[in-house]
C-alpha cells in the first residue's frame, strides 16, 4: 500500500487573530438599537458605577474572530480522531437538526407536564430504549456526564447497602479503570481495593475472589477494559460478587464496542452509564455538553433519581412519590437537548446500532493488524473497539510516545490517547470508531507507517513536531507550572 | 527515557522497590529515584503530607504529578514526618533536575531498624535490569 495512499497534513495560510479585548475600540457596536421611548431612570446607587471592561465590537469582527479560531483547532468535522478512550465518532447533523425544533428550544423546564407531553414521551420512550440496547430494567436520564453518571450509580449502590443494613466500606476496583472509578468510590464514602490485571491482559476469577469479602460492597468494571480487552472471565465474577451480596457498576465508556450484542444484565450488571457523547454520536469535548444516563438492575430500580417521568394511558407525568430514591441529580431534567440528539440517533440507526458495534472493533483490529509490524503491541490478541500500542520499537531512537502523537497532528490526524491506561508503560491507545472509512483508515496507517520510518531516520523532526501547525511544540510542563488565566483588560 | 548506564544511583542512600530512596544515615530524608523521576517526566505539582503526619509503610503519603500522570507516594517504611521540602511547591522541577539533593521531599523521623529491608544501590540496580 502506501506509496499511493496520501496523508491529508499540508500547510497553508493561518491568520494570526489577537484577543478580542485587543480588538476592541470604543463606541463600535454590532447592532444599532431605536431610540427607547421608555424614559430613563437612574439605577440605586450600590449597583451604580463603572460596568466591566467588555470590549466594543463590531459583528464582522467577531465572527472572524471565531471563524479564525476554529481554522486552529482539530475536529471530528475536520478529519480521523483516534482518541482511544474518547470514542470520537462522527456526529451527524439531524441530531442537531432536530434537536434544534422550536418545540425543543423554546420548551422551559417549568412548564406544567400537559404542556410538553411531547418532550415527556421523548424522555420516557429514550430511558426504555437505553434499558432495551444494555439488557437492564430502567433508566435515569438525569446524570449530566459519564462520571455524574458513575456517582449516580454509585450513590444507588450505597444506598442499597444501607436499606439492605449491610455494612460494606470497600469498593473494587481493576486497575485498568478509567480515573474517576477509584474517585466516584471515595465520593461515595467507599474505599478502594485495587484488583490487579491478569497477566492477559483482563480480570481473572481467582484473583477476584480472593478480595470480595462482606466488606465489599461491589465491583466497578469496564467491559471491554481500557486495554481494549474484552473481560471474558465477568459472568462469573459477577454471578461470585451476588451471591456474596456484592453489586456490580458497570462503567459504560466502551459501550461502543459491544452495543446490542453484550446483554449487561444477563452479565450481571446492576448499574451502568451510557456516555451519549461518544457511544450515542452527540457532540464531545468542548461541543459538549455530554450526558450519562444510567441503567439499572431491578435491585436497584427503588433507588433511580427522582423525580421520574410516568405514562398514564396515552398521557405522561412526574411522578415525585419515590421513597427510596436517591433524590436529584441535576437542575431540572438532564442536559435535555444532548437527549434529543442521542434519541434522534438511536431512531435513525434502528437495528444498525449493532452494526455500528461490529464495524468500530472491525476497523480497530484492521489498523492494529496493518500496524503491529512497526509498533510493539504488548497484549497481542484480537482487541474490540481500542488497542493499546507503545513505543518500545521507537524508544531505543530516544522517540517518545508524545513525540509520535505531535508528528501525526502534522499528517493530519488528531492523535490519539497517550500515557493511558497507566498499567502500560508509555502507552498510545487508538480507537479508530466505525465512522472512518477504509480510505481514511489507510491513510491512518500510512501516517503511522510514517511516523516509525522517521524515528529511525530522522528522530529530530520527532522531537520537534508539530512543525506544520500555528503554534509549534507547546512547553506543556510551563503551562501546567505557571499558568496564565486571565486576559489583560485594560 | 535514560538507559540503565545512564542512571544516577547514589550509594548513601536505600532504594524501595516503589522507586524512593531513603538517606542510609540520620537525618533521614527520602525522594523518589533517578529513575523514577524519569519515568514520571517533568513535575507540575508535588502534594506533601503535613508535618508530624504519621508514615505507614506501603500506604500513600503524597502524591507527584507529572504532565503524563498522577502518582501516589507510597510510604517504604514506617515514622513520623519531620519536615517537608518546601520549596517544591513553587518549584517541582528540583525533583527532577536533582533527585538526591535539592529535590528531596520530606524528612522522616523514624528507627534506623526501619531501613533494613531497603535495597541498596547494587540490588536496586538489578531490580530495574530484571525489569527491563
Amino acid at each position: 500500500m502506501s506509496a499511493e495512499v496520501k496523508v491529508p497534513g499540508q500547510t497553508g495560510l493561518i491568520l494570526n487573530e489577537d484577543l478580542l479585548w485587543e480588538r476592541g475600540r470604543q463606541g463600535r457596536s454590532a447592532m444599532s438599537l431605536p431610540e427607547s421611548g421608555v424614559p430613563k431612570a437612574s439605577l440605586p446607587a450600590e449597583v451604580a458605577g463603572d460596568g466591566p471592561d467588555w470590549p466594543d465590537l463590531s459583528e464582522q469582527q467577531v465572527a472572524r474572530h471565531y471563524t479564525r479560531l476554529s481554522t486552529w483547532n482539530f475536529g471530528v468535522d475536520t478529519g480521523p480522531y483516534p482518541l482511544g478512550s474518547c470514542t470520537m465518532k462522527y456526529n451527524p447533523k439531524i441530531n442537531d437538526a432536530l434537536a434544534d425544533l422550536p418545540g425543543f428550544v423554546g420548551a422551559h423546564p417549568l412548564l406544567p407536564a400537559e404542556a410538553v407531553q411531547g418532550e415527556l414521551s421523548l424522555i420516557h420512550d429514550l430511558e426504555a430504549y437505553l434499558a432495551e440496547i444494555v439488557g437492564l430494567k430502567a433508566t435515569t436520564l438525569q446524570p449530566g456526564a459519564g462520571a455524574h453518571g458513575e456517582l449516580c450509580g454509585m450513590l444507588m449502590i450505597a444506598a442499597y447497602h444501607r436499606h439492605n443494613k449491610t455494612r460494606r466500606t470497600k469498593v473494587l476496583v481493576p486497575e485498568t479503570a478509567h480515573g474517576t472509578n477509584p474517585a466516584t468510590a471515595s465520593m461515595c464514602g467507599f474505599s478502594e481495593i485495587q484488583v490487579p490485571l491478569g497477566s492477559k491482559g483482563y480480570l481473572e476469577y481467582a484473583t477476584v475472589e480472593k478480595l470480595m469479602t462482606d466488606e465489599v460492597a461491589g465491583l466497578m468494571v469496564t467491559n471491554p477494559n481500557t486495554l481494549g480487552l474484552f473481560e471474558t472471565e465477568l459472568h462469573k465474577i459477577n454471578q461470585m460478587i451476588h451471591d456474596r451480596g456484592g453489586l456490580v457498576y458497570g462503567d459504560g465508556a466502551n459501550l461502543n464496542a459491544v452495543m446490542g450484542w453484550a446483554d449487561l444484565g444477563r452479565l450481571g450488571i446492576d448499574a451502568v452509564h451510557i456516555n451519549v457523547h461518544k457511544t450515542l454520536s452527540t457532540p464531545h469535548g468542548g461541543g459538549g455538553p455530554g450526558a450519562g444516563p444510567v441503567a439499572v438492575s431491578q435491585a436497584l430500580v427503588p433507588y433511580l433519581p427522582g423525580p421520574r417521568v410516568v405514562k398514564e394511558g396515552d398521557s405522561y407525568r412526574w411522578e415525585v412519590d419515590l421513597p427510596l430514591s436517591i433524590g436529584r441529580l441535576h437542575g431540572f431534567h438532564g442536559q435535555f437537548r444532548t437527549l434529543v440528539r442521542a434519541f434522534a440517533y438511536i431512531l435513525t440507526m434502528g437495528a444498525d446500532l449493532k452494526r455500528a458495534s461490529e464495524l468500530a472493533v472491525l476497523n480497530a483490529n484492521y489498523v492494529k493488524e496493518k500496524l503491529k509490524d512497526l509498533y510493539d503491541l504488548p497484549f497481542n490478541q484480537s482487541c474490540m473497539h481500542e488497542f493499546v500500542f507503545t513505543n518500545a520499537k521507537q524508544e531505543p531512537h530516544k522517540v517518545s510516545t508524545l513525540d509520535i502523537a505531535k508528528r501525526l497532528i502534522d499528517l493530519g490526524f488528531h492523535p490519539p490517547t497517550i500515557y493511558f491506561p497507566l498499567v502500560v508503560h508509555s502507552a498510545i491507545m487508538i480507537e479508530p470508531t466505525e465512522t472512518e472509512s477504509k480510505e481514511d483508515l489507510d491513510a491512518f496507517i500510512a501516517a503511522m507507517r510514517q511516523v516509525a520510518e522517521e524515528a529511525k531516520n530522522d528522530p529530530d523532526i520527532l522531537h520537534r513536531a508539530p512543525l506544520n501547525t500555528f503554534r509549534q511544540r507547546l512547553d506543556d510542563v510551563a503551562a501546567a507550572r505557571r499558568p496564565i488565566l486571565t486576559g489583560d483588560m485594560g | 527515557m535514560k538507559e540503565l548506564n545512564e542512571l544516577i544511583l547514589p550509594t548513601n542512600v536505600k532504594y524501595h522497590a516503589d522507586h524512593e530512596w531513603v538517606s542510609a544515615a540520620a537525618p533521614f530524608k527520602l525522594g523518589i529515584s533517578d529513575y523514577a523521576q524519569d519515568a514520571l517526566g517533568a513535575l507540575t505539582y508535588v502534594e506533601l503530607p503535613e508535618v508530624g503526619a504519621k508514615l505507614t509503610l506501603g500506604e500513600e503519603f503524597g502524591t507527584l504529578e507529572s504532565t503524563k500522570s498522577v502518582s501516589p507516594l507510597i510510604s517504604p517504611v514506617n515514622g513520623t514526618v519531620k519536615a517537608i521540602n518546601e520549596s517544591l511547591s513553587d518549584n517541582p522541577d528540583l525533583v527532577n533536575s536533582d533527585p538526591y539533593g535539592e529535590g528531596w521531599i520530606i524528612e522522616i523521623e523514624m528507627e534506623a531498624s526501619e531501613l533494613a529491608p531497603l535495597l541498596d544501590a547494587a540490588a536496586y540496580k538489578a531490580l530495574l535490569e530484571n525489569q527491563a
